[in-house]
């Protein structure tokens, strides 16, 4: 037995609470339903899916921000929901999160220093301005915003959009986190600066040991980082992991139906094989809805490939097709 | 040679703001010719939005147009008119008859208020189509073009759709009048991926069934590789090199092109090659002198790309490009 991964979440379920009119009948959001994942100290893992496919609330269940409906979160081999509270607010320290939007997520009557200064003074890591002063233009130094002087003493608006989301980051791992959540870090950056932000975070990963859970939509990013950080790719759909491997046998060779529509519908920046591309023919092109997920295989009523019987009867379990890739698909499995 | 519908010359747009003047729309020119998908590619503050604002001339009251023609032919009658100079009374006749605009429908595009059919009839009012027996008949026959159910969409309310059928919804709308030149604003940025494959399908099935020419903006360049005839792409304000879409993606020649190709994320290639563009984008109310892009360029020569533009000059293979390296 070696070490206990990072994080490990088991069988997770978060369901959220709504009402149908005020005595209608209690519903629930399947957001996350049955996800069982781990991170490795130091891995980079990337979770991708579309908008609504609980990626999000499985990022911020990771990160401590939502109880679960059911099973666990396990954080080096512990339940961080039963630990004391002295544990647990080091394990949500040991986590930290950056979010998309970073006009949001900076407090714009704060300067950078004081945005910065605030959690190393909450946990104790240096206390005096000097000190203060020291930690935080190191931190600067680390993310780029070089001369630190020059941006110590700014205001968030006085800063470009890639600027404020290398403070966001410069924030995260101030308090030496063992786990980043990166939800959609990149997504409000102008194009040219999005890989700079997904470089510093993969070099932060070499100096200081982070890991990576990244969380996006878009498939290029997705394989960029996780190819880049040697690490995984997992596709969720609905809730439910369908499909994790390493980045570039995913995307080269994906195995569930739904990743390999995903990847034959993204344009790619070469003429010739965009539109020689033959995007896979879904039987619908809409989302059902995660109050009432379909049965079985919840992709089953769009699946191009669906069996008939099996697929909308039965879930069909993980299994590794190839090495280290696993696919939750019935076509998948030797029966 | 192709025939020219829309033909922009020295186009400058300003917008006052707290610091000065932001150099939105920079001595800008372009040809767009009749039926083709032109697109406009550039960052977040590269003039792109501005520009098709400026067509329009719905540039809201902090903008002026300082100096330039947009000269639009109209085809069916081979008149001219300068839309960087009508009178508003004048301008109100073409726009949206003859040239129509989408924007990105999550943007609030449509009135949550009211029903899609009010948006319907409402956008036909305001051009003077009052028969409403005949302009529901040809919405009715978008919104099926548009693979849409037109009895349950008209009678809904925008949030009563998803993302997909609002964006063509907007498309229906921008082209109930039958107009030559579609301008789309971003129409597929917030919408997933098989919703956006989905509307970039229809819409090349469309310029098959009608004649119509397109300026399909995005920050996107992967989608123009998929859908555009010929790719403008602007940086701070400029035109840094336009060609045909072949041209610019298998041998761009401008640095910044070359630049922004490698920047993007993609699922083919190797990520090896993937980087970022270094440094940031330009303030644009105090630009960089010369060149726009110098301080970026792996390729600025001190002296020359640092106090001279360059000239938007014609390559022997018919491409504009905007750079000392091929200007001397």
């Amino acid at each position: 037995m070696g070490s206990p991964p990072l994080i490990k979440v088991e069988n997770l379920k978060i369901y959220f609470p709504i009402r149908r009119g005020l005595f209608g009948p209690r519903l629930y959001v399947k957001a996350v339903d049955g996800v069982t994942i781990s991170i490795d100290v130091g891995e980079v893992l990337t979770l991708l899916g579309e908008s609504g496919c609980g990626k999000t609330t499985l990022g911020k269940t990771i990160a401590g921000l939502y109880r679960p409906t059911a099973g666990r979160v396990l954080f080096m081999g512990k339940d961080v929901w039963s630990l004391p509270p002295r544990e647990f607010m080091e394990y949500r320290r040991s986590v930290q999160i950056v979010h998309q939007d970073p006009y949001a997520s900076l407090n714009p009557t704060k300067t950078v220093f004081q945005i910065l200064s605030a959690p190393l003074k909450r946990w104790g890591i240096a206390y005096s301005r000097e000190e203060l002063i020291d930690k935080v233009s190191k931190l600067l130094e680390l993310v780029g915003l070089t001369p630190p002087e020059d941006f110590l003493f700014k205001y968030p608006h006085q800063l470009s959009g890639g600027q404020r989301q290398r403070v966001v980051i410069a924030r995260a791992i101030s308090v030496n986190p063992k786990l980043v959540v990166a939800d959609e870090p990149i997504t409000m950056i102008d194009v040219s600066l999005r890989l700079g932000i997904l470089d510093l975070m993969l070099e932060l990963r070499e100096k200081i040991g982070t890991a990576y859970l990244f969380i996006t939509h878009d498939f290029g990013a997705a394989r960029y980082f996780s190819a880049k950080g040697g690490g995984r790719i997992a596709v969720m759909y609905l809730g439910k992991i369908v499909e994790i491997g390493p980045a570039e046998d995913v995307i080269h060779y994906p195995q569930h139906p739904y990743t390999q529509t995903l990847i034959s519908a993204v344009p790619v920046p070469d003429p010739e094989e965009s539109r020689k591309k033959k995007p896979i023919q879904l039987r619908s092109l809409d989302i059902p809805s995660p109050v009432n997920p379909p049965s079985g295989c919840r992709f089953h009523d769009r699946c191009p490939f669906y069996i008939e019987g099996l697929c909308d009867k039965e879930e069909p379990p993980l299994v590794e097709v190839r090495p280290n890739h696993w696919v939750a698909c019935w076509r998948a499995v030797k029966r | 040679m192709p025939e020219t519908i829309l033909s922009i010359r020295n186009l400058t747009v300003f917008y006052r703001g707290l610091r000065g003047y932001v150099h939105a729309v920079d001595d800008v020119s372009l040809d767009v010719y009749r039926n083709e998908v032109l697109g406009i590619v550039g960052e977040s503050g590269s003039g792109k939005s501005t520009l098709a604002l400026t067509i329009l001339r719905i540039l809201p009251p902090t903008a002026r147009i300082v100096r330039g023609s947009i000269i639009y032919r109209d085809p069916e009658t081979g008149r001219e008119y300068d839309l960087a100079k009508m009178p508003e009374r004048e301008v109100a006749k073409i726009r949206w008859r003859k040239i129509s605009y989408v924007p990105q429908a999550a943007l609030n595009a449509l009135n949550p208020t009211l029903k899609i059919v009010d948006h319907v009839l409402e956008t036909a009012r305001a051009h003077g189509f009052t028969d409403k027996k005949k302009v529901l008949e040809k919405a009715e026959y978008l919104f099926k073009m548009l693979r849409l159910d037109p009895k349950r969409v008209l009678n809904s309310y925008p949030h009563e759709l998803s993302g997909g059928m609002k964006q063509r919804v907007t498309i229906a709308l921008g082209m109930l009048l039958d107009p030559q030149v579609l301008i789309l604003d971003e129409p597929t940025t917030a919408l997933d991926v098989l919703t956006q494959r989905f509307i970039l399908d229809l819409l090349k099935d469309l310029r098959k069934k009608i004649d119509i020419t397109m300026i399909f903006i995005t920050h996107d360049i992967a989608i123009e590789a998929d859908l555009a005839d010929r790719v403008a792409v602007m940086y701070a304000g400029k035109i840094m090199e336009v060609g045909d879409v072949f041209q610019i993606f298998k041998a761009p020649k401008h640095p910044y092109t070359q630049a922004l190709i490698r920047s993007i994320p993609s699922l083919i290639g190797s990520v090896e090659e993937m980087r970022p563009i270094p440094g940031s984008p330009p303030d644009l109310v105090n630009p960089p002198p010369g060149c726009r892009f110098h301080p970026r360029c792996p390729y600025a020569e001190k002296g020359l790309c640092d106090t001279k533009e360059p000239p938007l000059i014609q390559l022997a293979d018919g491409r504009l490009v905007a750079c000392w390296l091929y200007a001397r």
